[in-house]
This record gives C-alpha cells, structure tokens and sequence, in this order.
C-alpha cells in the first residue's frame, strides 16, 4: 500500500532482530512500522499508519520472541522492546499470513476485471505475490445488492469488503462522523449506514483512498479508467489555503482523480471532499477556452489573443497609472502572482494592487511571528482560536486541530462570534459581540475582567479562559483568520496585536482562498513588494529589476471599489477575482463594476464579475499549472501540471510577460523556474525556496519561509460599534458545500450544499417565539432576507447567523464596507 | 443447550443436598423460597446473609485481597486464574478502578450463573461489595445477560433492597466504604462474555474483543481505567469465605484446588442439573453415575463422549472419566475445566451430527473482527453442512483440519487415545485471532475427527444413487452436486 511508515525520530533506540539482522529503533514504536523502515515490510490490510492499529485482519502476524519463545504476534499491535527477535518470514509465518490470504479471498468476488482497484489492489498483490493459485473453496460466495450508496461521493460494494475497520475507524476515529459502522455478526458482517443517515461526511473521500480492495469507490471516478492508464504527479491542492499534498492523476490528458499524499507537516494523507472531487472543474465543458472581446452590442465575441492583448496594453498604456487597479491573485500560483505583482508595480505603476477582497484580514497579521500547522498541535499546547470554521473553510487542519485535542492533549479556546466545529474538541468557548474582539483579547491577556462580562462574554467564562492562559505551559499559539464576514478584518488584527503580548505568542493566519499567502508574499498587496518587503523601504531591491516601483501606497480591495464607484479608475484587472460574489459589501462591488470603463478579466469561467468585463483573457486551471504554492503557514510547495489546457488557455504569468513585452519594458519573464528565483533573489526571507531547491526529495512536502516577525507598523485601533438593543448583530460565514464557482461547475459536489437557515440563538428564539423552521425575516440597512430559522446554542444571544453563498442567503446585500458590524432586525416573517 | 433442562422459574433444582461430607458454599439457597429477598437472605443458607461483608469491612481491604490470596480462590468463569492474585494487577495508585461483574453466562452447556443471579441475588451482590471493597473500586458494574430477563429483575430487585437496608451506595453498613452498583443488560452476544469484548460492550461499543496487550483489563479496562472482570460464581464464593474463614474454606477440595465448584451437567444422564461438588476430589465417573447427581447414562446406554467444559472444551472420552474435576488434571489431558459445563454424549450420538451443532454455533457467534475466526468458522460450518448433505468430497475431512490449523496453529488439544496409541495435547490452543473463539470451534472438529474419523468417511462415500426424477429436475432447474461448484 502506499502508506508511508509513521515518521519517527529515534531518541530513545533500542537494538531488535529482525530476520536475524540487528536493528535499531525507537523503543516502543509499532513493529510493523520499525520492521518496514528495515527494509522488512509485512504485509497488511488494517493496518493503517494514521489511526489507531486494530489488529483485525491478522494478516501481519509474525512471530515475537520476547524470551519466552516464538509466538504469532500482530505486528501493527506490538510495541518494540530491546532485545525482540522477530522473525518476519519463517514457515509458521508464512502458513498463517497464507491462511489469512485465503480467508479474505473465500468470500471476496473474482470480479477484478471490472473492478476499479484491479491493478492497484492490495489484496490482489498479495494473492499474485503468495496465493496459492487455485481456491479450496467450492461453496456458494457471499452475495449482497450490488453497490449500495452510502453517500452521494461514495458506493459501497459489501461482497468485496474485506471488514479491514478502516472506513469506519477513521470516520469515527479521525473525523468524528461515525456514520459507518459494521452491522450484524460473523461471516455475515457488514459496514453498513444506519437507515437513511447517510456518509454525509465533508471526508467521505478517504475511505475510498485508504479501502485495501474495491469495496468502496468514490462516483467521480468509478468505471472512467484503470490504473495502469493511470498518469500519475505530486502537486498541492490549493482548493483551500492549507496546501494538502496530492498527486493528480490523469488518464487520456484528462483529471480523473486526485488522491492525497502524506506529508507530515501538513495533511496526514487526508484530503477534503472538495479539494479531491474539485478536479471536476477543471474538466468542465464551461471552461473559457479563448479569449472573448465585448462587441459594441454588448455580448462577447471570441477573439484572437493578439487582439486580446493588443487590446488590453492599449487600455493600460492610455491610462494613468493611478487610474488603474488590479484585484484578486489567490487563485494564481506564486510565480503568476510575482509576474503579475512586476507588471502592476513595476511595469504599469500602480499600487492599486489587492489579492484579497475585503473577507480577508489586512496584511499586516503576516507581519505577526509566525507559527506552523505543527506547532499549533504542539502535544500539550495551548491554543487560541480566533478564525473561521475550520471544517467549513480548511477541513483538513480541522482534523488536525481536532487530533491535537483529542489525543495530544492541547487546549483550544475558542474565541469565535458562535461555536464552530471544533467547539466538541475546545476546552473553553468564548463567543463576543461581533466588532468587540478585541476588548475581549485584552481582557485575557490582562486577565482584568469587569464583573460584568466584556462583550456579552460572562466574566466566568472570561476568568477561566484567561486563567488557562496564564497555566499554559509553553507559548501560547494563536489562529487567527476572518470568523466572521459581517465584522471587520480589522477586528481580528486589533484583537491579534493584543493577544501579541502574552510570552512567546506566534501566530498562524489562516486566511483561506488558495493561494492568499503566496499572492500577499509576491508583493500582490498596497504598500508591499515581494518577500514581505515595503515600499519606500525596500525600493532598491525591485526597482533594480523592474525598473520602477510605484511611488506611493496605494488602495486596499475596499479602496479600489470605493475609487471605482466614484469614478476614479479607468482600467480595472481582475486577476481569478469574483467582487460582485466575493467583497462583502454587494452594493459597493457592483456600483464599482457597473462605473469601470474597462474591466479585463483572467479567468477559468465566466463568473458574474467576468461576465462584465470588456476583455476576458483564459487562463490555465489547477492541475494545469507548473510552479509554487504557498500555504497559510508559508510552506512552499510545488505545483505541476498533470493535463493540457483545452483551447488556447494560457498561464496567468505567460499573460504578464506579454503585456510587459508589449508596454516596452524591459522587464521580462522567460520561464516559471526564472520567476521564482528572481522571487527569492530579491526576497532575504524566502531564502531556501528557490527552484532548484524545491526539487529536492527532502522538500517533497514544501519548504518553510523565514516565519519571524517583523514591525508591522502602527495599527489604529478600531473603536467598538455602538450597541443598538433592538438589534441582533449579523455573524455571516461560509460553508464547504456552497454556490461558489468550483462547486457549481463540478458535477459531483454541486446539488451537496445544505438548504439555507437564519441561525439564532436559544434565547432569542424563546423571546421571539421562534422554533426551527419558522419563516424569519433578516432586515438590514440595505435589504431583506427571509430564511427559515435554525435554533441554535453555538450561537450566543444577541447574534444572528448567516451563511454566504447558499441558495436564498445572501448576506453581502446587508453588509457595508463602512460599518465594523452589522446590526440587523430578525422578526417573524 | 444453553438453558437449564426442564425446569420452570423456581422449581426445585437437582443439586447436592447435604450429603454430610461437603459444605454448600454458594448453592445454599437454590431451593429455599424467597431466598431471592433481602429477609430470608439474612435467615437461610449456609451463612447469615451479609456476615461475610461485615467481616471484611472489619478489615482493610488488603487484608482482604490476602485472604483471597490465602484461599487460593480461582476464577469460576474459564481461565481458573487465581481472584486474589489477578486484583493485585491493579498498578497501584491509578484511580478511579472498577469491578465488572461478567454475567454475560452463555457457554453452550453452562447455566449455573443464571440460578446464581435468579435465586441468590444478594448473595452476588454481597460478594460483588466485598470485591469491590478490596480493590477500592468506584463502581461496580454487573453486567447480566440479555437474554436472562428473570435474572435482572430479581437483581434489581437485590439492588433496591440493598441500596435501602444501606448496604449499597453510600457508607455501606455505617462503614466509610461507599460504592454504587449499576445493573447493565447485555443485547445478546456470546462474545461479550469475553472480558475485552464485554467492556466494549458496557462502554457503549459494539461486542469486539480487545488485543491483549495493550489492553489487558487491569491495567487499560474500562474507559481505559484499572478494572477486575469478575465471573459471577467466584464472586458467589466471597460471603461464605469471609463468613467461615480461609481454613473452613481450604478444608474443602484439594490444595491446589479448594473449594466447590457449580457444575452444569446436561445431555444423556438420568438426571441433568446444577450440582455443587468439591474440586478436585470428585471425578466425572462420580458425576455421571452417583444416584446424588447424573445417576447414570440415561437408558443404561454406554458413554460416547463428553464435553468438560463448555462447547469450547476438546471432547473426553470413556478413558477420561476417572480424572478428577480439577482445572490443571483436565487441561493436562487435553482438555479444560472451563465453565463448568459438562455435556453427555452416549453411544447413540452422531460425531459428525455432534461436531456440525457445535461448530455452527461458533460461527454464527463470531464476532466478525479476526479474519480467521469470521471466515474461518463459516467455512467449516459449510463444509460439515455439505457432509451432513452427503455432499463431502474425500479431501474435506483434511481441508476441515487444515482450515482449523489456520484458525489455531497446530497441535491441537486434543485428549489421548490409547486404542491409536496417540498422547495428550495439553491446553490451551494457540491461535491466530485476538480471542479464544475461533480457536474454540476448532474442538469439535479436531476431536471428532480424530476419533470418529471412520463416521466421516462414512458420511464422505455413502452417496446414495441421484433418483432419476431429482436428476431430471436438475436440468431444469438447480444443479446437483453441491452449490456454488
């Protein structure tokens, strides 16, 4: 199987024998794992490197003498002592591991002509390498309805389940859905749902990755090719900002599959359902496959890329730099988001750059000391929890987090607006006021609480939370992200910078759209250059090699808007950006939109924001690309293209060069490898990431950057909104499942996302009169919404709960870009 | 087979009486009526009801595990492990602990836990706070079988009782010892009553067995806390100890055995029943034919064959009926003392009839989590299904011994033959599975055929001629020849 051996670091060896070959190992790791690092591999079926061994298959029985003579042994359930002297191979060995072998193939169909694991099946290599060729077996088989649907990712046919416990161990055990489980006894047992509670489970996906047989197949690839067809290449997703390490499988130059790979320091092997089903998008029939052009009609019209882009550096040439602005770059990978980032600043001169779009936080938090994914689950930590989600926005540090707490005995204090998935998992719930985080950071970290509570957080819940904070032993680790999207980024930088004071706090920020981190870090930012640096500051480094940098900050995404809506800006880019989507603030995004005289677009579909644009230039999608990739801790990691661009889709960069070319600049880029060492050349604190060094096999799961802190300047304190008692103030958040462009456009994962609801909480409810489902009207400032309400107690009292994207809430109508929270009217429809 | 023959809720049971040579230690009250009730617990028997948890809480509870120690009480439930000895095991300091009492009784063959739990509830609960007072439990679980609706009553009803004369809760009997009793019905699995498996099981979780190590119960048992897994009779045997004292208690049996034990004889003896004998001084001969428990093979047939321990026991033989009935004797001749459940088989039993009912049995009880046991034990049914159906093939009888071997690697335990000069195999089995289950379907198979052999190759080459008439049917419709060739 393609599991790789636990990691282990040997601090405490000890000398074993394995097939008379003395070897050292760390003293009580699994057997099974010291004998494969020992060029010793026993074979298994349960047996997984990341749960929790069963001992259920017997199939990697070897025999233990611990010096009261040899005895079968499960070797995924014995821990290594000094002076073990096992014997991998011997003839009682190889009787019971063939006896096992037998055993599972009793029942098990000779289907594997047909059957999608057929090539790549454990327990097909294990019979070829050991079978005995023929069956003793002369009774009728095992028979069952033909596959079942446990969810609607994931078909299960029980006749080749060899009962292994690995779907249902790691949904119970590593997402905590125990909605599989085995179901009657014997030969007759059976992984089976409970009746009409299906495998809803944002992790479904897995349990098709680590199934030994075709037992379980995930529908996006059922019956679409074999595995020897089967292309194969290590990438990262970048579905989300957390950066799973993957391999993209293709067969005939199309996606098929995506399969997750186990890098340590990040994702453990596991994928989300979205970033493993989310290829689908990529093979869309909607995809853009060359450029368009706005006739004088109005609709586009398909266009020659040299018209194209003949079209779009005269609008940049005729335009005041200052007129023009570029949005979005989360979607591109580090070296587009550089190419990009020296054209804007380098080649047009224009500061008027932002990657995020408003639902982010002001890039300032990167500026915080950094801390990784590993270091947040540092056993025994503590952990401050102040971002969105987890399990909506970056399910797969949600299973980490929850690991960590579950069995590594760190502490998460969740300080959230409403209780999120990980509220099961924390050992403290804080939940504030939205606008007032920060008074309620400040009340922790100083661990002066008014009698009275601070925020609507009772001062009891505030003692013991600043009090588990004061007992932490370690440095306290920070998450900090944008929970809610009706409240201001600025918020949670002002409560960050306050919770910067307890000893030793390092920060990870999970900002969430794929590329974020990578884009800011390219300099894609107001007020920023390449690797963190500044402007004004850090001039010399990049004027040297773009000639010119701008001479002044420029706006910030609600800044470019507000200038665009006023009818400041003539040219407006939008780099895979969705501001009528995707800026929390509807009306802004679309007076802006509706006021641009030119609008050019790169893009993958034609998504709302696209479909106003005067010039939209096709751009290469995720498994298409060649370069880097930033995760939210700033590892870097590399992407590779595993299929052709249909059409005449080019690379994000590729564009940039061109239009470089064709504005006259000497500025130029030659290849993706060049970009990202002209990236790290002039960046000091991305040293170690360049090219050549990321090809390495010890960088196979990315690269750290230089994660200390730096100064980031004076920050203005936001003051606190007034309350209005009348009110419930607005929490908006996102789910995994929603309307957004790649759910839509693949086939699978659109139609799973979850009908939508006004959340409020229990007491409201009761003072409202409110049960589930009554029909409640949300009134804000700029509109109405009419959802049926969801009654809740994650949800404190005094706030309203909506989730963005979903079919019937759409929150952004209510929000403005002006208001630091939202206070909204919630009465009975 | 699992339930007491013929008799009704309360009737009378046979049992020793007292025959002057031997105390009844725990059956003392079998016939006594209403000697379920807390009152007539007091009065009756061969011990004033809780005089024995006075004693022991006039002691400290290591005093009292001593005394445990000192009777060399063994553990009733299969294993024989001594009871003082295994709450020892306990890593000291390590609290909360807690004692389970294992009344998941449902060994084919074995109902001597049922009239334990039906008639003489206080008894149990008494010998439960004893226990439960040596090892500083925190609480106690009793776990009754789900299909024993009459004993969990009547132990409710002990519970109430109990919990309102002050002997259960809190500062039982005036003392500072307080533990509280939760009764916890099973939902009818034979694994559970596998320590491991019953623990998952009271934790919530499905019936699997837990691999030891890492989790042998003392030390990883109940929600992964220090726990004693007691069976119901040795806890029985606690009263009457610590009422009588370790010398009245050692006087009785033999040394390395003392004490009685609650055997269930079933099958074709004259008069089935629960009988308490002394360990060790009585033999199986005594069993079978003393007019005061079997009485002799019924219709003065001769004896075929007979289970010693439960149908997980390799099966004994005429030449085995003067060992005595003690643990170490039977598991050096092959077999196992087990539960206590003594299964007679005269002449007129079919072996390969006898060895198809036993292993069915097995299988459909697997748990289905060691691949060994949950295919392996249908294979065998399947095979031996296919005999009985006159569909065996001349090679099944060694591929039944083979997948056997896979089940338990070989030599089995198996008792000795003298007519084919072959030895003992002494006990246990080894096995390739996390518990004794699918090693134990492996008995009847190995031991029928090892003795019985030629009933097989009957079986294997008396094919009748196909009637012409079912050989027609076959064109039409079903094969003939056996499924699934």
């Amino acid at each position: 199987m393609s599991e790789r051996p636990r990691p282990v670091t040997i601090t405490d060896p000890v000398t074993i024998t394995v097939d008379g070959r003395p070897v050292e190992v760390q003293r009580g790791e699994l057997l099974i794992d010291a004998c494969e690092r020992n060029d010793a591999y026993i074979p298994r079926f349960c047996y997984h490197p990341r749960m929790e061994p069963v001992g259920m298959c017997r199939m990697c029985l070897v025999e233990v003498d611990t010096g009261r003579g040899p005895a079968l042994q499960p070797s995924c359930m014995i821990n290594v002592a000094a002076d073990m002297v096992v014997d991998t191979t011997s003839e009682q060995v190889a009787k019971a591991q063939d006896g096992v072998l037998e055993f599972l193939l009793a029942n098990h169909p000779l289907d594997c002509p047909v059957c999608d694991k057929g090539g790549e099946c454990p327990l097909q290599d294990q019979t070829m390498a050991y079978g005995p060729g023929e069956s003793r077996w002369v009774e009728e088989k095992r028979h069952y309805e033909k596959p079942i649907e446990i969810s609607p990712l994931v078909l299960l046919d029980r006749e080749r389940c060899i009962l292994c416990d690995r779907c249902t161990r790691f949904a119970s055990e590593v997402t905590d859905d125990p909605l599989i489980h085995f179901v009657n006894r014997g030969s007759n047992t059976e992984v089976n749902t409970f009746p009409g509670e299906p495998f809803s489970s944002y992790f479904s996906g897995n349990t098709v990755q680590i199934c030994p047989v075709g037992a379980l197949t995930a529908t996006p690839y059922r019956f679409k090719a074999r595995p020897w067809d089967l292309e194969r290449t290590e990438s990262t997703c970048t579905t989300c900002s957390v950066g799973c390490r993957v391999t993209l499988e293709s067969s005939r130059d199309r996606l098929v599959r995506i399969n997750g790979v186990d890098a340590d320091a990040v994702n453990w092997s596991w994928l989300c359902d979205a970033g493993r089903f989310g290829f689908e998008a990529t093979n869309s029939e909607d995809r853009l496959t060359e450029p368009l052009r706005r006739v004088d009609g109005g609709s586009f019209e398909p266009t020659r890329w040299s018209q194209a882009l003949g079209a779009a550096a005269d609008a940049l040439r005729s335009t005041d730099p200052d007129r023009i602005a570029v949005l979005g770059g989360a979607r591109l990978s580090d070296e587009s988001a550089y190419a990009w980032a020296a054209l804007t600043k380098g080649v047009i001169g224009t500061d008027h750059v932002d990657a995020q779009l408003g639902d982010g936080l002001p890039v300032e938090v990167l500026d915080l000391p950094g801390a990784t994914i590993d270091e947040v689950c540092t056993p025994g930590g503590t952990v401050v929890y102040l971002g969105p989600d987890p399990k909506e926005e970056l399910p797969v540090l949600f299973l980490r987090l929850k690991h960590a707490a579950t069995r590594d005995g760190v502490r998460i204090i969740e300080l959230t607006p409403m209780a999120t998935s990980l509220a099961p998992y924390a050992a403290l719930g804080v939940h504030s006021r939205p606008g007032e985080l920060a008074a309620v950071a400040r009340a922790l970290v100083s661990g002066d609480v008014p009698s009275d509570g601070v925020a609507g957080v009772d001062a009891d819940t505030l003692r013991s939370a600043a009090d588990a904070l004061a007992a932490a032993s370690g440095p306290v680790r920070i998450v900090v992200g944008r929970a809610n999207l009706a409240e201001s980024g600025q918020v949670v930088l002002d409560a960050a910078v306050e919770l910067a004071a307890l000893p030793g706090a390092t920060f990870l920020p999970v900002l969430r759209r794929g590329n974020v981190r990578g884009a800011l870090t390219a300099g894609l930012s107001p007020g920023r250059l390449p690797g963190g640096g500044r402007l004004g500051r850090d001039d010399d480094a990049w004027s040297s090699r773009w000639g010119s940098v701008p001479v002044s900050t420029g706006r910030d995404a609600f800044g470019i808007l507000r200038a665009a809506a006023a009818g400041e800006l003539d040219v407006l880019v939008l780099l895979g950006a969705d501001p009528l989507s995707d800026v929390p603030d509807r009306d802004l995004a679309r007076r802006a939109l509706d006021r641009v005289p030119t609008i050019l677009a790169l893009d993958t579909f034609v998504n709302p924001s696209v479909a106003r644009a005067h010039v939209v230039l096709p751009v290469a999608a995720p498994g298409e690309v060649d370069g880097t990739t930033t995760n939210l801790e700033g590892r870097v990691s590399r992407l590779r293209a595993k299929v052709t661009s249909p059409g005449t889709v080019r690379t994000d960069w590729s564009i940039a060069a061109d239009l470089a070319r064709r504005l006259g600049s000497p500025w130029s880029a030659s290849s993706v490898g060049a970009l990202r060492d002209e990236l790290v050349a002039g960046s000091p604190r991305l040293a170690g990431t360049s090219w050549s060094d990321l090809e390495g096999a010890e960088s196979v799961d990315g690269v750290l950057a230089d994660l200390s802190g730096v100064d980031p300047g004076r920050i203005e304190p936001t003051p606190p909104p007034q309350i209005d008692s009348y009110s419930l103030r607005l929490v908006a958040t996102r789910e995994l499942y929603d309307g957004g462009e790649l759910l839509r456009r693949s086939p699978s994962l659109a139609g799973l996302a979850r009908p939508a609801t006004v959340g409020i909480s229990v007491g409201d409810a009761e003072r409202l009169g409110v049960a589930d489902g009554t029909p409640l009207v949300v009134r804000g400032e700029r509109g109405a919404i009419t959802l049926p309400a969801r009654v809740s107690a994650g949800i404190p009292r005094g706030s309203a709960h909506l989730v963005h994207r979903l079919d019937g809430s759409d929150p952004f109508e209510l929000l403005s870009a002006e208001q630091v929270a939202c206070d909204v009217r919630v009465e009975i429809a | 087979m699992s339930d007491a023959p013929g008799t009704p809720l309360d009737a009378p049971v046979e049992r020793t009486g007292s025959a002057g040579d031997a105390p009844l230690v725990v059956s003392s009250r079998f016939d006594v009526a209403d000697g379920h009730t807390l009152d007539v617990y007091r009065t009756s028997g061969s011990y004033p009801g809780y005089s024995g948890l006075a004693e022991a809480l006039r002691s400290t509870p290591d005093q009292v595990r001593e005394t445990v120690v000192a009777a060399t009480l063994l553990g009733r439930g299969g294993a024989g492990f001594p009871a003082g000895v295994k709450w020892g095991f306990c890593p000291p300091g390590v609290w909360p602990r807690y004692l389970v009492v294992n009344g998941d009784e449902s060994e084919p063959g074995t109902f001597k836990d049922r009239l334990l739990m039906e008639r003489d509830p206080h008894q149990l609960v008494e010998g439960a706070l004893i226990a439960a007072y040596a090892l500083g439990a925190a609480q106690v679980f009793l776990y009754v079988r789900g299909e024993m609706p009459h004993a969990q009553e009547r132990i409710a009803a002990a519970l109430n009782e109990a919990l309102e004369a002050g002997l259960v809760g809190r500062n039982i009997m005036g003392s500072d010892f307080s533990v509280d009793v939760v009764l916890h019905w099973g939902a009818g699995a034979y694994i559970v009553g596998e320590e491991t498996a019953l623990i998952e099981s009271l934790e919530g979780n499905r019936g699997m067995p837990r691999l030891k190590p890492p989790y042998f119960p003392a030390a990883k048992g109940l929600y992964l806390r220090p726990t004693i897994v007691n069976n119901v009779e040795t806890l029985a045997n606690l009263p009457w100890l610590f009422h009588h004292g370790v010398d009245a208690y050692t006087s009785v049996g033999t040394e390395t055995s003392p004490g009685t034990r609650l055997i269930a004889l079933s099958g074709h003896v004259r008069r089935p029943g629960v009988y308490e004998v002394p360990q060790g001084t009585t033999t199986f001969r005594d069993l079978f034919e003393d007019d005061r428990y079997g009485g002799g093979i019924r219709d003065g047939r001769a004896l075929k064959m007979f289970i010693p321990g439960g149908a997980s026991a390799p099966w004994f033989f005429p030449e085995q009926v003067d060992l005595p009935l003690e643990g170490r004797t039977v598991g050096g001749a092959g077999s196992m003392l087990g539960s206590g459940a003594v299964v007679v088989m005269d002449e007129t039993t079919d072996a390969v009839e006898a060895c198809y009912s036993l292993v069915r049995f097995f299988a459909r009880e697997s748990c289905g989590k060691c691949t060994p046991c949950r295919e392996g034990t249908t294979w065998e049914e399947k095979i031996l299904e296919r005999i009985l159906e006159g569909h065996g093939r001349p090679s099944d009888i060694d591929l039944l011994l083979d997948v056997a071997d896979n089940i338990s690697p070989g030599p089995y335990p198996v008792a000795a033959d003298p007519s084919q000069g072959l030895d003992a195999v002494p006990f246990p089995p080894r096995q390739t599975t996390i518990c004794p289950l699918g090693p134990s379907s492996v008995a009847p198979i190995t031991s029928a055929i090892r003795r019985f052999r030629h009933e097989f190759e009957a079986r294997i080459t008396r094919r009748d001629p196909i009637p012409v008439a079912v050989a027609a049917e076959s064109v039409a419709g079903e094969p003939v020849g056996g499924p699934g060739v």
